[in-house]
């Protein structure tokens, strides 16, 4: 853990510190943070985690800017979010060429970032140098271009920004089969033809496996065998795969197969105007569409600078604490499947979220992808009859259901013993790892963004951190359990204070002018940090749409959780996590 | 003219109340109407869907569905509940060709049947149909479960006017399945190479 640090130090202060130590290597970056050197990083990266606190890497990824603009030369920018859990946050920029983009990798650093600088070679080719392991996470290899580049255009491509003029005004749209050569959603490099051509694209997902097979030290005369799970599995969440590598039963090593539902959500997300990526955010976590919808608000409202009414934040709250008790009793009821109770015990979770799900539907009008936050407020009031229903719902029902739940789980004996001391995750591993949520707080750490940075009201209401010390499942869960009857803590004071007044921060209007600027918003999702990076150029659309969800950074420590395990282990592990497959793949 | 009924034999009067006489046809459809093996398969957003179907306050159990199988050989039906991405495509095939004869496939949600919101993503296939034939298509983004209980109603309607002659399981010939799509430098589908390879030539 990090050392106290009397002051928090702003950025015109870290830079003097800086300049300090490291003259000329960093320098004010136009909008928010520092430009470190490229040469520099690494050292700086190490200085900055272990003297001023910034132990936490949240976030990274690139930025492109192809052609020499006003604002920008043409370069691309890897940018890394730093916090404090003490407070603060810094962000750091590193610039590199156009045309061969190297920046020094940070994997050494914070392990967190190894997930997510692979993403960043996939997404925008930025090539990490000294990276252990830099292959492709979300496509597979041998796919042709990196999409998230400003001048990769997808087979459908229409033109750069929606709305699209053949749509706008008084379009005639044509279907977007009708103009692709194939009729397909496919395009192929022009000199490639299939026939000879052989299939490369598994190769590297097994290549690690079979180096660490090769290598010798078995202390029984067994063999090693590789193995997949899923992505057609039943506790595979989805659609995800686990490639393993097993001595006996013993997982030697273990890594996620990402990129089964990666639906292009950051590349429809910058041609889409800033509003309409409010329904898009619905389908990432599709178990929490209020909490998405939370962050993706939060964010760009920091952008825009609005003051949302006091009604307004309240309803919000209400409807992302109702999301998290949702989000818990699922997360308990799918891992009893996975302990191979099957549909059984999942039913008790389901059938409450069912009642909440009827809430959800009164105020949206949609069971699940409910697209209910507005910048600057909500979509529409709380109708009539929601707040009886709610408060019967808060303050009778759900705590005497989850008292049932908890007391059927927590204190049975198959549960213990699958559970306890299975997948222990030390603080500092999970800390290094950039966990977040309750893979965090089960670990002994008592981070909550709620708490740590208050976004919205929570800052007035009164409510505890659940926290745990055990690290292992039985933690986890016990972290959930606790967090629900914080989250009805908090909804009970929601419900009483509930005040009058609009629901919305000036007029509703569909397109919304948003400053230049960049912005790294996040909110404590049921899941952990989920955090909006957004990069806009004054114009209608986001520059840059860059999402960083729980699930795919949590997901990065499977590999250390189930070392030495059982096979058996992986799928109560992988449930413990709590990952949604649409957040993971985006 | 109404249609003549089949002669059925004469029971003799102590078995009738506990026998039942009845066209192979229906009683195949009949059984098969009350034991639909769905496989267990998710998606994404309407794998959610389904799962809620599945629960306590939809009930599939009253529709003979209570087994749900994630081995696609001992399934009936395929409900693809979500986005087929181009790197799932494989599997999806993959999975169709696995099931036994009769199979049968319903599209759920706006992805499943057209790409959906999700159409423009470079990463997406424009509807599951595009690689395996579908039967029924459940729109909405995700549907209700009440909405996928209709697209069983009306697999089971379709299946009243199926005779077990036509049916593929009885057929002769041998089902080669569908061939495998490949990750190439874009989801390579085996039924379009001759189209792919006139491409470098426009």
């Amino acid at each position: 853990m990090a050392e106290e640090i009397q002051i928090s130090p702003p950025t015109a202060e870290l830079l003097s510190i800086l300049e300090e130590r490291f003259p000329g290597a960093a320098q004010p970056a136009e909008c928010e943070g520092v430009v470190i050197a490229p040469d520099r990083l690494v050292e700086i990266a190490t200085f900055l985690r272990d003297e001023p606190g910034y132990v936490y890497l949240s976030c990274v990824t690139g930025v492109d800017y192809p052609g020499p603009t006003a604002r920008f030369p043409a370069r691309f920018e890897a940018v890394h979010h730093l916090f404090r859990f003490q407070g603060g946050s810094l962000t750091l920029h590193v610039h590199a060429d156009r045309d061969d983009p190297v920046v020094p990798s940070l994997v050494s650093v914070w392990p967190s970032a190894n997930v997510q600088e692979r993403e960043a070679w996939d997404m925008m080719g930025i090539r990490f140098e000294a990276h252990p392991d830099l292959r492709r996470i979300l496509l597979w290899e041998g796919f042709a271009g990196h999409p998230l580049r400003k001048d990769w255009q997808e087979p459908y491509y229409e033109a750069d920004h929606k709305p699209f003029p053949s749509r706008y005004p008084m379009g005639r749209p044509v279907p977007a089969e009708e103009r692709t050569l194939l009729g397909r959603n496919l395009q192929y490099p022009p000199d490639w033809s299939p026939a000879g051509w052989k299939l490369q694209a598994e190769v590297p997902v097994y290549a690690p496996m079979d180096e660490r097979a090769a290598e010798g030290g078995r202390p029984m005369h067994t063999d090693q065998v590789v193995i997949n799970v899923g992505p057609q599995h039943l506790s595979a969440h989805s659609a995800l795969g686990i490639v393993a590598c097993l001595d006996g039963e013993t997982i030697q090593r273990l890594e996620p197969v990402l990129g089964y539902l990666h639906r292009s959500h950051e590349k429809i997300g910058e041609r889409n105007t800033w509003l309409a990526n409010m329904p898009f955010t619905d389908r990432l976590d599709y178990m929490c569409s209020m909490s998405n919808n939370f962050g993706y608000a939060v964010a760009v409202e920091k952008l825009l600078g609005v003051e949302v009414p006091e009604r307004a934040e309240y309803i919000r709250v209400i409807m992302a604490e109702l999301t998290r008790v949702m989000n818990h009793l699922i997360s308990i009821g799918f891992f009893t499947n996975d302990i191979g109770v099957y549909l059984t015990a999942m039913l008790y979770a389901l059938e409450e979220r069912e009642l909440i799900i009827d809430l959800f539907e009164m105020a949206s009008g949609s069971r699940m992808m409910c697209n209910y936050f507005r910048f600057g407020g909500v979509a529409r009031d709380l109708p009539e009859g929601f707040l009886p229903l709610a408060k019967e719902l808060v303050y009778e029902r759900l705590p005497r259901r989850v008292d049932e739940l908890e007391r059927f789980l927590m204190d049975n004996e198959v549960f213990r013993a699958r559970s306890i001391g299975v997948g222990v995750l030390p603080a500092d591993v999970a800390v290094a790892y950039g966990c977040t949520g309750p893979l965090l707080r089960a670990s002994g750490v008592p981070y909550d963004i709620r708490r740590a940075e208050p976004y919205s009201i929570y800052d007035e209401f009164d409510w505890d951190v659940a926290v745990r010390d055990g690290g292992d499942i039985y933690a986890r869960f016990a972290v959930r359990f606790e967090e629900i009857r914080q989250s009805l803590r908090i909804l009970r004071q929601a419900l009483e204070r509930l005040p009058d007044g609009p629901i919305q921060a000036g007029k509703k209007q569909p397109i919304v002018k948003v400053p230049a600027g960049e912005v790294y918003g996040r909110v404590e999702s049921p899941k952990g940090e989920l955090g909006f990076y957004l990069v806009s150029d004054g114009g209608p659309n986001p520059y840059r749409y860059h999402i960083r969800t729980p699930s795919f950074v949590n997901l990065g420590v499977i590999g250390e959780l189930c070392r030495g395990h059982l096979v058996a282990d992986v799928a109560p592990i992988l449930a413990s996590i709590d990952i949604a497959v649409g957040e993971v793949d985006r | 003219m109404p249609t003549q009924k089949p002669r059925l034999p004469e029971l003799p009067p102590e078995l009738q109340g506990t026998v039942h006489i009845m066209p192979w046809d229906r009683l195949y459809n009949w059984s098969r109407k009350r034991s639909l093996w769905p496989l267990f398969s998710g998606l994404g957003c309407c794998a959610i869907e389904t799962i809620c179907a599945a629960a306590a306050r939809f009930d599939q159990a009253r529709f003979g569905m209570d087994v749900v199988c994630p081995a696609p050989r001992q399934a009936d039906l395929m409900i693809v509940s979500g986005t087929v991405t181009k790197k799932m495509a494989p599997q999806v095939v993959r999975l169709y060709n696995q099931m036994a004869e009769p199979k049968y496939v319903i599209a759920m949600g706006a992805c499943a049947i057209s790409g959906g919101p999700f159409k423009e993503g470079y990463n997406v296939v424009s509807g599951v149909d595009k690689l395996i034939p579908v039967d029924v298509y459940v729109p909405g983004c995700p549907p209700r479960p009440e909405a996928l209980y209709n697209a069983f109603l009306a697999l089971h309607a379709r299946w009243d006017r199926e005779t077990i002659r036509s049916l593929r399981w009885y057929q002769k010939d041998e089902d080669e399945g569908i061939p495998v799509p490949a990750l190439g430098p874009d989801l390579v589908d085996w039924r379009l190479t001759d189209k792919i390879a006139t491409l470098g030539e426009k």
